[in-house]
């Protein structure tokens, strides 16, 4: 086990390592943000002396240097577009996606699993068919196209909830926060559906098929013999031993979450960070772009290894097989 | 170069040779032309038993046939500002424009210019991205993953490490972020020209894993296999075994994972272009055009959005109902 987690990590290491490269490679060789920055209207000295103020006329190494340090510490420059600390702009708009993440997570965990394990138990009942149905197009429809329909139908025709923006928010000590609001609330509820429904669909197919199978399986068939409750055996006896599998692609899935949320931002135009990195790279805004590459692979790599050591820590069959693996 | 080995190549590799050993009907009663042997074959039996995914072969090919003859079909030219009449603007579909009386089938923008044409052109990019990527995630992926499965050793490790990390990451998220450097890397005069082979490559890059991991298990499978060891014995060498012989017994599979890789290329297209970093407004793909029509949604103009997304949808559509199919299809599990 200790093995196996020191492998995660080194590995880890070695993809954050990759990622800072990358990251630092758009920094050094991808264009002149000087061009951006002063448009028009320069002198040669003023190019010379918004070099100066950037870094830019420093050798590689140092400039490499420079970058490592800053970002370990949270420092990724200064934004081409809004001329203001990358880091600031983050930390402020951070609060924004992951609200609408760990929301649309929820409804998409609570929902998946509830329609997985009643479609599972009512493998014949129209109510499970029309939602596998349903379903089935939920995994077609491309993310933008969902959002649009419900503004459409939501916010055009029926005029229910608001179609952009987070509504008014409360300032909870640097953490803007949109849940303390009705206005904040209602404008919550559609970037949220549109954000959660693809990983619902997925949790509850994923669900049912993984229940299916334990509902065949020997031990149910004892414990229906031994006469206990149907609630019992679905929900302690099979529900439980399904969750392994759902719990690793769910963790999986909460980094695909905060990476579709880019989609869903602009959609609704929610200022979370998303929406901050889709503009970033429409102007080519270059540090926007390097600290947000930097911020999702850490947290992608955080995410993977929690799960991976999570999943080893659940299921005892693993861990047997993971150390044989490692070897 | 002797052609002993000649023999040890299934002349038509796949799919046909794989469904000819259960072709119904005994060998004599079988047709000899190449056409007609594959109108006799399993799948092309199962495909006719199959109503849903003929209807997606159908709206498939009409959709391509659509794109390729554009210029012929569409009666407008879209990327012709002389053909554009700003009176004509906002005319809803099937009705006579109020000012000069002309009438288009699914209306026009704001510009006046004709929905209809605007989706076939727009329909001949996002193929042609499509088709592209596909190809250019297949090419990578499949040389990579040959590589690891036949050559193995190192090479195998740090192809398969790469290909494992990148699967961490969702492949949307990837395309976008190699947009934003080969954006970056262009001259700014020439991003709008380049934006569409910027495109390609972003979502080709994205989406090489599957292809490699693929190829690479089954060419792991066929390198243990005899006509291997004979060629060998016969003195290949062995990029050659490589290439004539492992190859294309482990192309199988490709054609499944590459039909599922359109209709996932077809929508990261539409999604980039609709977030504005994809096609660029002069060369407007489906996604873009879904990305103007969003615009007028509040407007009321609602056929600017309704009829490309709708095109969109049924195009991904047809297509992953396609590779569904031959995903079950060429399954010996499921026969």
């Amino acid at each position: 086990m200790a093995a196996f987690i020191i492998r995660r990590l080194a590995q880890s290491v070695f993809v954050l390592l990759a990622v800072g490269l990358v990251a630092f490679g758009l920094f050094r060789f991808v264009g002149d943000p000087v061009d951006n920055m002063l448009g028009q209207e320069r002198t040669m000295a003023d190019i010379a002396r918004v070099r100066a103020e950037l870094g830019l006329d420093q050798p590689f190494l140092v400039q490499y240097a420079r970058f490592l340090q800053g970002a370990v510490q949270g420092e990724f420059g200064v934004s081409y577009r809004l001329a203001r600390p990358v880091s600031e702009i983050l930390l402020e708009r951070a609060p924004a996606t992951l609200e609408l993440a760990l929301i649309s997570a929820a409804l998409a965990i609570g929902f998946g699993v509830a329609l997985g394990v009643y479609t599972a138990i009512r493998r014949d009942g129209w109510l499970a068919s029309v939602v596998m149905t349903v379903s089935l197009i939920g995994v077609s429809l491309p993310t933008f196209l969902i959002g649009i329909l419900l503004i459409w139908v939501f916010s055009v025709e029926l005029g229910w909830l608001p179609s952009f923006g987070r509504g008014e928010t409360v300032d909870l000590g640097g953490w803007r926060t949109g849940l303390l609001t009705e206005s904040g609330r209602r404008a919550l509820i559609l970037p949220a559906i549109t954000l959660g429904l693809y990983q619902m669909t997925l949790i509850m197919r994923l669900v049912r098929s993984e229940m299916l199978e334990v509902l065949r399986a020997d031990y149910i068939r004892f414990a229906r013999a031994r006469g206990l409750a149907e609630r019992s055996i679905n929900f302690r006896h099979a529900l439980r031993n399904t969750l392994a599998p759902v719990i690793t692609v769910t963790g999986l899935q909460l980094g695909s979450i905060i990476a579709f949320a880019i989609i869903t931002e602009t959609v609704f135009q929610w200022p979370g960070v998303g929406l901050l990195f889709i503009n970033a790279i429409q102007v080519v805004d270059i540090p926007v772009m390097a600290a947000y590459l930097m911020v999702i692979g850490a947290l992608f790599v955080l995410i993977n290894l929690v799960v991976d050591i999570l999943y080893v820590a659940i299921d005892p069959r693993l861990r047997a097989d993971r150390t044989a693996a490692a070897r | 170069m002797t052609d002993v080995s000649e023999n040890a190549i299934p002349e038509n590799a796949i799919p046909e040779n794989a469904v000819a050993e259960h072709a119904p009907g005994p060998i004599a009663e079988r047709p000899t032309g190449r056409f007609a042997r594959a109108l006799d074959s399993d799948l092309a039996w199962r495909f006719r038993r199959s109503p849903l995914t003929v209807v997606a072969a159908l709206v498939t090919v009409s959709m391509i046939l659509a794109a390729l003859l554009a210029p012929w079909i569409a009666p407008h030219n879209p990327h012709d500002p002389a053909s554009l009449n700003l009176m004509n603007g906002f005319t809803p579909p099937m009705t006579a424009n109020a000012f000069t009386g002309a009438e288009f089938l699914l209306g026009t923008d704001d510009q006046g210019r004709d929905v209809f044409s605007a989706i076939l052109y727009g329909l001949r990019i996002s193929l042609f991205v499509g088709f592209a990527a596909v190809g250019l995630a297949m090419l990578i992926g499949v040389t990579l993953g040959l590589i690891a499965g036949y050559v193995g050793g190192w090479p195998d490790t740090v192809i398969m490490r790469v290909a494992d990390v990148q699967l961490t990451f969702p492949a949307i998220l990837i395309a976008m972020l190699i947009f934003g450097v080969a954006k970056g890397f262009t001259p700014p005069e020439l991003r709008n020209e380049m934006a569409i082979w910027v495109l390609i490559l972003s979502i080709g890059l994205s989406d090489w894993v599957q292809f490699a991991r693929t190829v690479r298990a089954a060419a792991m499978v066929e390198a243990k296999k005899d006509y291997v060891a004979a060629a060998r014995l016969v003195g290949r060498s062995k990029a050659a075994i490589m290439l004539r012989h492992v190859a294309p017994n482990a192309m199988g599979p490709v054609l499944v994972i590459a039909t599922i890789s359109l209709a996932l290329a077809i929508i990261a297209e539409a999604t980039l272009s609709f977030l504005g970093v994809g096609a660029p407004p002069t060369q407007p793909s489906l996604g873009t055009l879904i990305r103007i029509g969003q615009r007028f949604l509040f407007s009321g103009e609602w056929w600017i959005l309704l009829f490309p997304s709708l095109t969109l949808l049924v195009l991904a559509l047809a297509v992953n109902l396609l590779g569904d199919w031959l995903r079950d299809a060429l399954n010996p599990k499921l026969r």
